[in-house]
C-alpha cells in the first residue's frame, strides 16, 4: 500500500491499492479500490468496465495509445517510473490528457524524484504516489518551482508567446 | 540580439533558485549522487578528471560586450582566468567550485546567460551559421527561428528525460556552415516556390561512435509549423529511442533501425494532430524575433573604395594581407567586412582564451562591431560587422591581444577536444597531439601553399573534436592502457558532408605529426591547380595515402 499522496496540490491519504503486472492477465482482480496493470484490463476490460473501483497503470514501454479512450471510462489511470530517468511517462502522462481526453486522477508511481514533479504536473499529473524518500513538504512546495514557462503543455494551454504582452 | 523581457527573467531566476535549492541539498547529503547527477547536467555542470566543468550555453553563437565582460569576470573570480570554446558555440569553465556554481549561474543571468541543458539527456543549445544574418550566400536569418527553439526547448517539460542527448542546428545559407547534416535535427531555412519561409528538415543525423549524415523527412515545413513539427519529431523518439543501451540510444540509431521513411511516418501521424494547436507560431512571434535580428545602423558606404584603399595598404604590409586573406570574409553590406579572431595561435589550447582577452574582445566589439561578437564552432570568435577602413587598426589591436594569427581554415586553425587532460570520458589526450602538429607546421608559407584544409582532433570516440568530418581525423583511442591516435582521411562538415575512412593501424603520439606529413605529401605530389586537399583525395581515394603509410604491409600483398 502506498502511504503518502500529493494530489492537486495537497498532502492526502491513499485509497488505492497498486496491483502489480500478473504472469496472467486473466488473474482474478480483488474487490476494492485497486489499479490494475495495462495487460489486465486489456484482457478482462469487458467484466472490468462494470466497476467503478478500477484503476489502469501503464509501464514504462506501455505507450498510450495501448489504452486510448478507454482512459475516459476510468477513474484513475497511473504512469510507472521504474527508473526516473526513463521520461517515456512524460509523453505517456500528456498524450492522455490531450489526446484520449482522460479527465480523472493522473498518478505517478515508481521511482521519480522530487525534482520531477513540477515537470509532471505539467504533462497533466495530478496525484504523486511518493516513495518514503520524499519529504512531502518540500515535494509540495517543488510543484511551484516555475511560476511562468513557454509552452503549451496541460497545465498551460497557451504558450508563452500567445499570451506576451 | 534577442534581449529578454520580464518573462524571460523571471523564469532564469526561477530556474536559478531551483539549482541552488538541488545543490544544497546534495552538499547536504539530502539529494543522493545519482539523483543529482541529471539535474545538473541539465545546468551545464560536468564533473571531470580533475574538477568540475561548467558549460555555458551561448545561444547559436550570438554573444555581445556585457556578456563577453561577465565571463572574463566569472573566469577571474571563480575560476582560474580562461575559458574555453566548444565546438557547439559554448563556453567552457575548467575549475569551478561546485558549491558556487549557482552563484556563477546568478550572475550569468543578470546579463541573460544561461547553462540550461547545456549537457544531459535532453534538448541541448540549438547551433547556427556564424556569419548568420551578414554571409553572401545566406537567403533567410536563422537566428529568430533559432531562439525561437531556444525558448521552445527550455524547461520543455515532455522532454527532459531523454533517451540521449539531443543536438539541433539551423541554417539559412547554401553553404553549410552549421554542420546541419551531422545533428539529430538539421534545420535548412528556403522559400517555396510561393515565397514562403520554411525548413528542410534532416533527422537522424550525428556523429559519436556511429557516425552517420542525416536523413530528409520533409522536403519543406512551413514556418508557423516549426515547433509542432518539433514536438511530433521529440516525442516519437521519446517513446520509441532505445533506453536500454546508451551507445544505441541517439535518435539516429531509431531512424536507422525503422527507417528514414517509416520514421517521417510516424512523426508525421503524430504532427497532424499537434499542427493547428496552440503551439502553430504567430506571425506576430515570428515577427518579434525577427525584430531582435534586424540589420544594425550600417553607414551607406562606398564599398570599392574601401576595398582600394584595403589594397593600398596591403601593398606595404605583407603581414596584414596575409590577415586579410585568412580571417577576414566579405560581407553582405558593401564596405563591410567579417574577421575572425584566431583562437588557435600555437602554445595555447586551441579555443581557450583569458579574461583579459575576453574583455578586449568586448572592447573591440563595441568599437568596431556594434557591440557583438559569435563564437565559431570551429572554437575561434567572430566579429560580424567591421567597416573595411577600420581593418587596419583593429588588425593591430588584435595582434597586441594574440587574435591575429593568420590562420583561419587552415592546417593549423585545427578543432580539437579538451581531451584526457580534462574530461573523464576521454581515451587520449588531445591537446598535445594539436601541439605536436602546429609546431611541426609553423613554417607559415607552407601552410598557406597547402590552402584550406580541416584537422579535427578528438580524445575519444564520443567526437566531440568533430574527427569524422574533418578532412584530416584524428581519434584518441586505448589500447592495453597506453593512448595511440587513429588517423581518418576524407571527412568533410560542409555543403558535401562525408564522414572520413579510418586509414590503418593507429599509431603513438610521436609517430603522428610524420604521418600527416606524408598525407600532405600526397596531396602536394598529386593536386591540379584548383583542387584543395579534400578534393585530391576523392579523386585518389584512400589507396596511396595507404601505401605510403604503411609501405611494408602493402609489400607483404
Amino acid at each position: 500500500m502506498m502511504s503518502k499522496l500529493i494530489k492537486d496540490g495537497a498532502i492526502v491519504a491513499n485509497e488505492w491499492q497498486l496491483l502489480d503486472k500478473p504472469e496472467s492477465a486473466s488473474a482474478a482482480v480483488p474487490a476494492g479500490k485497486v489499479i490494475v496493470h495495462l495487460s489486465v484490463w486489456l484482457e478482462q476490460k469487458d467484466t472490468l468496465i462494470s466497476r467503478s473501483d478500477i484503476g489502469v497503470w501503464l509501464d514504462n514501454v506501455d505507450t498510450a495509445d495501448l489504452l486510448g479512450s478507454d482512459a475516459q471510462q476510468l477513474p484513475l489511470v497511473a504512469v510507472n517510473f521504474p527508473v526516473f530517468m526513463d521520461g517515456r511517462g512524460f509523453t505517456a502522462a500528456r498524450l492522455l490528457r490531450e489526446r484520449y481526453g482522460f479527465e480523472g486522477e493522473l498518478r505517478a508511481i515508481g521511482n521519480f524524484i522530487r525534482d520531477q514533479l513540477c515537470y509532471l504536473k505539467r504533462c497533466g499529473v495530478n496525484a504523486f504516489a511518493c516513495s518514503d524518500e520524499i519529504n512531502m513538504e518540500a515535494a509540495l512546495a517543488s510543484l511551484n518551482d516555475f511560476s511562468e514557462s513557454y509552452q503549451v503543455a496541460i497545465d498551460t494551454p497557451l504558450p508563452l508567446f500567445r499570451r506576451r504582452a | 540580439m534577442y534581449l529578454y523581457d520580464k518573462f524571460d527573467h523571471k523564469i532564469l531566476a526561477e530556474r536559478v533558485a531551483q539549482f541552488r535549492d538541488q545543490t544544497e541539498r546534495f552538499l547536504t547529503g539530502e539529494l543522493k549522487p545519482e539523483e543529482f547527477l541529471p539535474l545538473r547536467l541539465q545546468n551545464g555542470l560536468y564533473v571531470q578528471r580533475l574538477a568540475p566543468m561548467l558549460r555555458v550555453n551561448v545561444p547559436y553563437g550570438m554573444v555581445n560586450a556585457p556578456q563577453l565582460r561577465k565571463l572574463a569576470h566569472v573566469a577571474r573570480k571563480y575560476d582560474k582566468g580562461y575559458v574555453h570554446i566548444s565546438t557547439r558555440q559554448n563556453v567552457q569553465f575548467n575549475w569551478p567550485n561546485l558549491s558556487e556554481v549557482p552563484d556563477i549561474l546568478a550572475e550569468l543571468a543578470e546579463v541573460e546567460m544561461h547553462a540550461t541543458q547545456s549537457s544531459g539527456n535532453c534538448i541541448r543549445n540549438t547551433t547556427s551559421d556564424q556569419f548568420a544574418g551578414i554571409a553572401l550566400d545566406e537567403s533567410i536569418d536563422p537566428r529568430p527561428y533559432c531562439e525561437i527553439i531556444r525558448q521552445w526547448s527550455s524547461f520543455h517539460p515532455e522532454f527532459a528525460f531523454l533517451p540521449r542527448k539531443f543536438k539541433i542546428a539551423v541554417t539559412g545559407a547554401s553553404d553549410d556552415r552549421a554542420a546541419v547534416q551531422v545533428h539529430d535535427i538539421g534545420l535548412q531555412m528556403q522559400r517555396n516556390a510561393a515565397g514562403e519561409i520554411g525548413f528542410r528538415v534532416l533527422v537522424g543525423g550525428g556523429l559519436g561512435r556511429t557516425p552517420v549524415i542525416g536523413s530528409m523527412i520533409r522536403e519543406f515545413l512551413p514556418e508557423q509549423d516549426l515547433l509542432s513539427y518539433l514536438d511530433a519529431v521529440l516525442r516519437v523518439y521519446n517513446q520509441l529511442g532505445n533506453r536500454l543501451n546508451k551507445y544505441k540510444a541517439r535518435i539516429k540509431i531509431l531512424v536507422r533501425a525503422i527507417t528514414p521513411a517509416v520514421f517521417a511516418e510516424k512523426v508525421e501521424a503524430e504532427w497532424m494532430h499537434l499542427k493547428d494547436s496552440a503551439a502553430k507560431l504567430t506571425q506576430a512571434e515570428i515577427d518579434r524575433a525577427r525584430g531582435f535580428f534586424t540589420e544594425p545602423a550600417y553607414e551607406s558606404l562606398d564599398g570599392t573604395a574601401a576595398q582600394a584603399s584595403l589594397n593600398a595598404l596591403t601593398a606595404d604590409n605583407k603581414a596584414f594581407g596575409k590577415w586579410l586573406e585568412r580571417n577576414v570574409i566579405e560581407h553582405s553590406k558593401a564596405g563591410y567586412a567579417a574577421i575572425t579572431l584566431s583562437l588557435k595561435p600555437t602554445g595555447v589550447a586551441p579555443g581557450d582564451v583569458t579574461d583579459v582577452q575576453l574583455e578586449a574582445i568586448a572592447d573591440l566589439a563595441e568599437q568596431f562591431s556594434f557591440g557583438e561578437a559569435r563564437t565559431t564552432h570551429q572554437q575561434n570568435i567572430v566579429l560580424g560587422d567591421v567597416k573595411k577602413s577600420d581593418l587596419f587598426t583593429l588588425w593591430q589591436a588584435c595582434k597586441k591581444y594574440g587574435f591575429a594569427t593568420p590562420n583561419i581554415d587552415t592546417l593549423t586553425d585545427l578543432i580539437c577536444c579538451p581531451g584526457g587532460d580534462f574530461c573523464s570520458l576521454a581515451n587520449a589526450k588531445s591537446l598535445p597531439i594539436a601541439d605536436d602538429i602546429q609546431r611541426a607546421f609553423s613554417d607559415m608559407d607552407y601552410v598557406y601553399d597547402l590552402g584550406d584544409i580541416d584537422l579535427n582532433i578528438s580524445g575519444c570516440m564520443n567526437a566531440c573534436g568533430h574527427h569524422h568530418v574533418g578532412h584530416i581525423g584524428i581519434i584518441g583511442v586505448d589500447k592495453k592502457g597506453e593512448e595511440f591516435y587513429q588517423v581518418q582521411l576524407g571527412g568533410n562538415a560542409g555543403t558535401n558532408t562525408s564522414l572520413g575512412k579510418v586509414i590503418g593501424p593507429s599509431f603513438r603520439r610521436e609517430e603522428v605529426t610524420g604521418v600527416i606529413q606524408k598525407v600532405l605529401d600526397i596531396y602536394l605530389e598529386n593536386r591540379t591547380e584548383e583542387e584543395l586537399f579534400i578534393d585530391t583525395y576523392r579523386r585518389l581515394g584512400m589507396a596511396p595515402y595507404k601505401a605510403r603509410i604503411y609501405p611494408k604491409a602493402e609489400e607483404a600483398k
